[in-house]
């Protein structure tokens, strides 16, 4: 009789040694070569480019400037908006652009509050994406507006009417919200750039030198601008935090104060918070990986551990939001109200039910399918991608809140299917108008902190314990 | 105030939350001929916005007639159901607007929509339950003959704007203006609006409704009377009376 012995187990291995040098805190360049690559990103650039530029440039003349020029002097009867669609695409993408100008804040400020280290080389690009967000957001708002050449009466200002804005009024809030993220994020972007204007004023020449010498604001590096930059920044990370929950809080309200069945819903203020940071991580996945690919020097400074940790964080928000959807689908559906139900009913089974379906493909399916492996999460190519799908549900998301959920209201006789009208162009106008503001700051702005990653290789350290290597991270403040 | 009390009988107006003006509906008596439409528009320099627009939910009525067919053919009811702005003593449209373009009149008590402070941002017309606001989505052409008949009385409205039915406010005022120059209180039928005085069977009934014994009031106590989804608290000043035969006038 013969014994064959199994392993129990499978023979021990020792795991594979990774490089510490895959790690950006642990392949440190001096400090001058380093300036010098983030200088000379901002400084090549070639035909491609400015073709890009070009046809950006036509695109926002004729699509954004030129379709709104006509929409105003034509009505929004040129639009697709109607009876019961009150509200069409401009609303939708007022909420799109307001996500996507969440993810900035929350992995700048968020991750530099934890001080999660990974974020150091990529804060900068989320934050620009912040701002030139908001523009867009802005923008589709006064869009909206059936007559934008009288939009100033939402300011609260000293009039001849004596009339002041009604502060009952969501939008009111809304509009406020807006302005304040703005303003602070806009301050936020610019606290930490002060060291890098500085460093750029210190390496060029011509009309770049004068204009950086004005916005660096005489900085100089020494002990006490830093101390004072450091404490200001840390100040904004803080207060900005609340400030970003609170806006798209502000926004859901828009919708959850509404009579309109679909709308009336608690839990639109934190569904719509985590919306937008699904959108907004998705959006900085995309923006990376373009960025990476086109811009020189950009290989070493967003790696593969970058899209990785990004990767991680989508899943996660992904995970969240999906629980969300499930919250604000059980509770009406259980609630059992007449009007929720054919709205519910309306969505699954009616005639733009495939969109409703596409958003929970693009929202849920394919991140949970790619995103919990680590090898597709180091992709880039993989994750822009990603990104970009993420974001094509984001914003169907949003379509089927107003669009489609305004289809059914109380009155089942004025029921009627919206159809979009010249708001497509002036979508198509709204995204090359951010396409264009970015690649133009490409040229003027380090979208790279340099001082945040050189402070962040100088607190790393490998240290040696008895044969082993540990990475180490030592506190700068 | 704020709490929106059930009324005894489901037609009765709330004497406290509810003003002056009021009207009901007998939809047992409305043959949907649409005159009350046609009055309206005329009466309130409505736009006309063609074909293509209407099919696409743009029509300009301050009052519809929605069109319902109750079984199955050959055995098949209509029903008709003249929607209008219900004027509500609890608006739902009045605290979303930012420029204060949507509020309630102290003086007639109805819903009133300034067109000159409105900018249009639309958020009034998604909030009213009844659908009743519509919206300029252009500057519509009046074909011939229809640009000669413009009412002096009520103001044209530009692209952009909000509006909705107004009681006839324009009507109101020169009711009252005529009882206050000969010294006397407004009668009962007095006051009549375009759609009320167009209505070829009589289904459309107006006047006080802080008078208990104006025909309005007495038409809203019977029992067929209902108002229109009552159920959100929004005190309609407008009652609808159904139930009896779907082709006369016996309850």
């Amino acid at each position: 009789m013969a014994v064959t012995a199994n392993a129990v187990s499978r023979p021990y291995q020792e795991e594979e040694q990774e490089d510490p040098r895959e790690h950006l805190m642990f392949d440190p360049k001096p400090r001058g070569e380093m300036n010098g690559m983030v200088m000379e990103s901002m400084h090549t650039t070639n035909w491609k480019f400015w073709v890009v530029t070009i046809l950006l440039t036509v695109v926002v003349v004729t699509c954004l400037f030129g379709a709104w020029g006509y929409m105003i002097a034509k009505g929004l009867g040129v639009a697709g908006v109607n009876r019961p669609a009150y509200w069409g695409i401009f609303l939708t993408n007022v909420v799109f652009w307001i996500g996507i100008s969440h993810a900035g804040t929350f992995i700048s400020a968020l991750l530099r509050v934890m001080k999660v280290e990974i974020r150091r080389p990529f804060t900068r690009a989320a934050e620009l994406m912040t701002t030139f967000g908001l523009v867009q957001a802005g923008l589709s708002v006064f869009m909206h507006l059936g007559r934008v050449w009288r939009s100033y009466w939402l300011f609260p200002y000293p009039n001849q009417r004596t009339i002041w804005p009604d502060f009952h009024s969501p939008l009111m809030w809304d509009f406020m919200a807006i302005n304040t993220y703005l303003l602070a994020s806009t301050m936020y972007l610019f606290l930490p750039l002060l060291p890098d204007l500085a460093m750029a004023r210190d390496r060029s020449t011509g009309w770049r030198k004068n204009v950086y010498r004005i916005l660096s604001l005489g900085f100089r590096g020494t002990e006490g601008e830093w101390k004072n930059l450091h404490s200001a920044m840390n100040i904004f990370a803080f207060a900005i935090i609340p400030v970003m929950f609170s806006v798209h809080t502000i926004v859901a309200w828009d919708f959850a104060m509404a009579t309109r069945p679909g709308w009336a819903s608690s839990v639109f203020g934190p569904y719509f918070v985590i919306g937008a940071l699904h959108s907004g991580i998705g959006a900085v996945l995309l923006v990376l990986f373009v960025i990476r690919s086109t811009m020189k020097h950009m290989k070493y400074f967003l790696r593969p551990e970058h899209f990785d940790f990004l990767g991680k964080l989508s899943l996660i928000i992904s995970f969240t939001w999906a629980y969300f959807f499930f919250n604000d689908y059980l509770v009406p559906w259980y609630g059992g109200d007449k009007w929720e139900k054919l709205l519910l009913d309306f969505h699954e089974h009616g005639p733009l039910a495939w969109v409703w379906m596409t958003m929970l493909i693009c929202n849920i399916v394919i991140p949970w399918a790619i995103l919990w492996n680590k090898k597709w999460r180091r992709k880039p190519w993989l994750m822009g991608i990603i990104g970009f799908v993420i974001n094509i549900g984001m914003w169907i998301e949003r379509y089927v809140i107003i669009p489609i959920s305004l289809t059914i209201t109380r009155m089942p006789f004025t029921w009627r299917i919206y159809k979009p009208g010249i708001e497509i162009p002036l979508t198509i106008g709204t995204f090359a108008l951010f396409m264009l503001l970015y690649m133009l700051a490409s040229r003027l702005i380090p979208l790279i902190p340099v001082w945040e990653v050189q402070e962040g290789q100088e607190a790393h350290t490998l240290r040696k314990v008895g044969k082993a290597t540990i990475p180490a991270v030592s506190e700068i403040d | 105030m704020d709490n929106p009390v059930q009324p005894l009988e489901a037609g009765v107006f709330e004497e406290i939350n509810t003003g002056k003006w009021g009207m009901v509906i007998d939809q047992d008596l409305c043959t949907g001929c649409q005159a009350c439409v046609a009055a309206c528009a005329m009466e309130n320099n409505l736009s006309f916005v063609g074909e293509e627009d209407l099919a696409y939910g743009r029509a300009m009525h301050w009052i519809r007639i929605e069109r319902f067919w109750n079984g199955q053919y050959p055995e098949v009811n209509t029903e008709f159901q003249p929607v209008l702005c219900q004027q509500c003593g609890h608006a739902p449209c009045e605290p979303v607007c930012p420029v204060y373009a949507s509020v309630h009149s102290p003086s007639e008590d109805v819903n009133l929509q300034v067109y000159n402070r409105c900018v249009g941002t639309r958020y009034c017309a998604n909030n009213c339950p009844y659908q009743a606001r519509v919206f300029n989505w252009r500057d519509w052409q009046r074909p011939e003959p229809l640009n000669n008949q413009f009412n002096p009385d009520v103001t044209v409205r530009q692209r952009g704007v909000m509006e909705k039915c107004t009681f006839c406010i324009q009507r109101i005022h020169h009711v009252e203006d005529k009882a206050k120059s000969e010294n006397r209180e407004i009668q009962d039928g007095e006051m009549v609006p375009a759609c009320a005085q167009a209505c070829p069977a009589d289904a459309i009934i107006f006047g006080r409704i802080d008078d208990p014994n104006s025909r309005v009031s007495k038409a809203a106590r019977n029992n067929r009377g209902f108002k229109l989804l009552e159920d959100l608290g929004t005190l309609p000043r407008v009652s609808y009376l159904k139930g009896g035969s779907p082709h006369g006038r016996n309850s």
